[in-house]
């Protein structure tokens, strides 16, 4: 008995020991690096729902419940649905008019088009996809609806198709990919009367976003909501209040993928640990049980 | 010792009977969800879109099928040949459990037709990849050790079963490292799978050392299910208890409930998350159970002689410790599980605990057919023993 255990921790120890000297690669964005993306300004917003219509005309979504001219849908908080890739939510974050009403502020939720997208690291079978041009793409043909993407994205946004019995499809924002290659700007972009949403690369509208904030610094609040969060995405947003009061969650400002990847990678790249273990264990088992022909045997 | 053989007890009992009524609830059920899709029969959602059927059946399931790979790493690669009695038992328990798991997965992802594209469409950088991978290959690795046993009762009539048996005994080693390797990989990776939501993931229980504590609580589980499921079969088919083998067993335990239990504490106080646990809410509450009563409790248990030696103790402190980690599973996958935008907390309906319920009974149905029919327990009976 003393040897078996001897034996255990010996072989036990070595493979703890090799573990510390893994072949420590440090973990690398795979993020592109210019893509395309949108800025919203929550101060030019002015709640009426054009986008959520173009949205729905150019993904042939079903139509609402209630009509896009509706305001009242406006009372509640909603969330991005499998019917509804965008929706716009109303806050009152503070500011008081010139009549003592509180001033509301409006916000354009979507898929944020992250830089290193949580959603993509953690798909099954790469069906989510981050495209040179800066759109988080999805590929019904290789999904299989574990739903992990949900779990793994902390914006919370994709939504799944939970009536469909057979082949639901996870959806989201699809940065209207079809138009972006035909040159045309995303739906929603096109369609802002007030210019809130502006269509361009990301480093051109980080430009535009600083430039706006410098020139009215008592219009907005000097974070761009985007450049960091979650390691940057492609959406950004600028505002005149703090984003946690419009309903922004908060997200770490480091690519969600990083500590996963890494520890993934750390253990399982070419197999080395699985490899070192099958090694220690058969060696271990040729030493202590003799024969290895049939264990079964008694 | 005895060698394993059918228990030859009359089948139908009303034991059984009853497995049968609960099988068939799940049964339509299941129809439930295949006609009408899972948002009707789930109560699952955009912001909780997981529930008991990855976070119990799936997580625990994995979990405490560890028996397979804990007692055939002791008994064939340890070579604690005094173990092997508890082998067969444990290799059949994870089959069953595996299959349960696979199941499971078939039944709660979406497209359940698309199952197979993960042996195509490969992402190495999602541990959900790794795991599914490996539970696939284990999964057929289970079965393959099976074999033996299914060759012992039908080899005479089922000339395949025996020429495989035949073929595949000098390779059986591998299979049974093989089992070994995949399970470490994908019982840590199962860990791996919240690491990449740390937004939602109560601090309790969030920590970069899930991988490792999901690992070590599957080495410490694995025996202690191994006695629960041995004193359940032997009180209920009347066969000798084998205390014989299970006490000394549960020494193996104290080391590896305790090795998960010193990180599981250090890593809380490391990370100075260690007041959480008395704020009172529901996930503190249900974490200091899983920590309490699952961990501490029993470990100091089995620490006294008098309990490992005593049948009812010794089920007990198992129980317990069966019982944590199957918290601690429910506990990372859903309690802690909670998204900024969410506004309904997630509870199973009754559409996915009939599911379960149905999945559960038809693993322990399935156990009692082949206890019955085929040599897995080597007990005597307790008539032998009088005699």
């Amino acid at each position: 008995m003393t040897i078996a255990r001897r034996q255990f921790l010996k072989s036990a120890g070595l493979g703890i020991a090799a573990m510390a000297a893994a072949p420590a690669h440090a973990w690398e964005s795979k993020a592109p690096d210019d893509p395309l993306g949108c800025l919203v300004d929550v101060t030019r917003c002015i709640g009426c729902r054009k986008c959520e219509l173009a949205c729905n005309q150019v993904n042939n979504l079903p139509a609402p419940e209630s009509s896009f001219e509706d305001m009242r849908v406006l009372d509640a908080k909603r969330r991005p649905t499998a019917g509804a890739y965008t929706v716009v939510n109303r806050y009152y974050p503070g500011p008081v008019g010139e009549r003592g009403e509180l001033v509301p502020s409006f916000v354009k939720v979507q898929c944020m088009h992250c830089q290193d997208p949580a959603c993509v690291s953690a798909c099954v079978t790469g069906a989510l996809s981050k495209k040179e041009n800066g759109t988080v793409h999805y590929d019904v043909d290789r999904c299989i609806g574990c739903r992990y993407c949900m779990i793994a994205c902390p914006f919370e946004i994709p939504a799944y198709d939970f009536h469909d019995p057979l082949t639901p499809q996870v959806r989201k924002c699809t940065f209207c990919l079809d138009r972006l290659k035909e040159g045309k700007n995303p739906g929603c972009a096109s369609i802002c009367p007030t210019e809130a949403i502006t269509f361009g690369k990301r480093s051109t509208l980080l430009d535009l976003a600083r430039g706006r904030i410098e020139n009215d610094p008592s219009r907005y609040e000097k974070h761009i909501y985007g450049e960091h969060e979650g390691g940057g995405t492609s959406w950004m947003y600028i505002a005149g209040t703090p984003f946690a009061k419009l309903g922004f969650p908060g997200v770490p400002l480091e690519p969600l993928p990083r500590r996963s990847e890494t520890i993934q990678h750390a253990l399982f790249s070419y197999l080395w640990s699985p490899a070192l273990l099958f090694g220690g264990l058969a060696l271990t088992m040729k030493m202590l049980t003799g024969e290895k022909s049939n264990p079964d045997k008694e | 010792m005895h060698h394993p053989r059918p228990i030859d007890r009359p089948f139908w009992s009303p034991g059984v009977l009853v497995l049968l009524g609960v099988m068939l609830a799940g049964g339509v059920a299941l129809m439930v969800r295949f006609i009408f899709g899972l948002g009707y029969a789930t109560n699952l959602s955009n912001t909780n879109p997981w529930g008991i059927w990855i976070g119990m059946d799936v997580a625990s399931g994995v979990a405490l099928a560890a028996g397979g790979f804990t007692t055939a790493a002791l008994a064939h690669i340890f070579g604690r040949h005094a173990y092997e009695a508890v082998t067969r038992p444990a290799l059949l328990t994870a089959a069953l459990g595996y299959t349960f798991v696979a199941f499971a997965v078939f039944v709660d992802i979406g497209r359940s037709w698309a199952i197979w594209k993960p042996v195509f469409f490969h992402n190495y950088n999602s541990a959900l990849f790794e795991v599914a991978m490996c539970v696939m290959i284990y999964l057929s690795v289970l079965w393959i050790e099976m074999i033996p046993i299914l060759a012992e009762k039908w080899g005479s009539k089922i000339r395949i079963l025996d020429w495989f048996n035949r073929k595949l005994s000098s390779f059986m080693w591998i299979f049974i490292v093989l089992g070994v390797v995949l399970s470490c990989m994908h019982q840590s990776s199962l860990g791996t799978l919240m690491v990449i939501a740390p937004t939602k993931i109560h601090a309790l229980w969030y920590t970069p050392f899930l991988p490792l504590l999901f690992l070590l609580s599957a080495f410490a589980v694995g025996y202690p299910m191994v006695i629960v499921e041995t004193n359940l079969a032997t009180t209920s088919l009347g066969l000798s208890s084998e205390m014989e083998v299970l006490a000394p067993l549960s020494r193996f335990t104290i080391v590896t409930l305790g090795l998960y239990m010193s990180l599981k504490l250090w890593d809380l106080v490391h990370r100075g998350a260690q007041s959480l646990a008395f704020e009172g809410s529901l996930a503190a509450n249900s974490f200091l159970a899983e920590l309490g009563l699952g961990v501490i409790l029993p470990w100091t248990l089995l620490l006294f002689p008098s309990v490992r030696r005593s049948r009812r103790g010794l089920f007990f402190a198992a129980l317990l410790i069966v019982g944590g980690v199957l918290l601690n599973r429910v506990n990372v996958f859903l309690v802690s599980y909670t998204p900024q935008t969410g506004t309904i907390p997630y509870f199973p309906s009754i559409g996915e605990i009939l599911v379960t319920a149905g999945a559960v009974a038809t693993i322990m149905f399935l156990y009692r057919t082949l206890v019955t029919f085929a040599p897995v327990l080597s007990a005597p009976k307790h008539e032998e023993m009088t005699r």
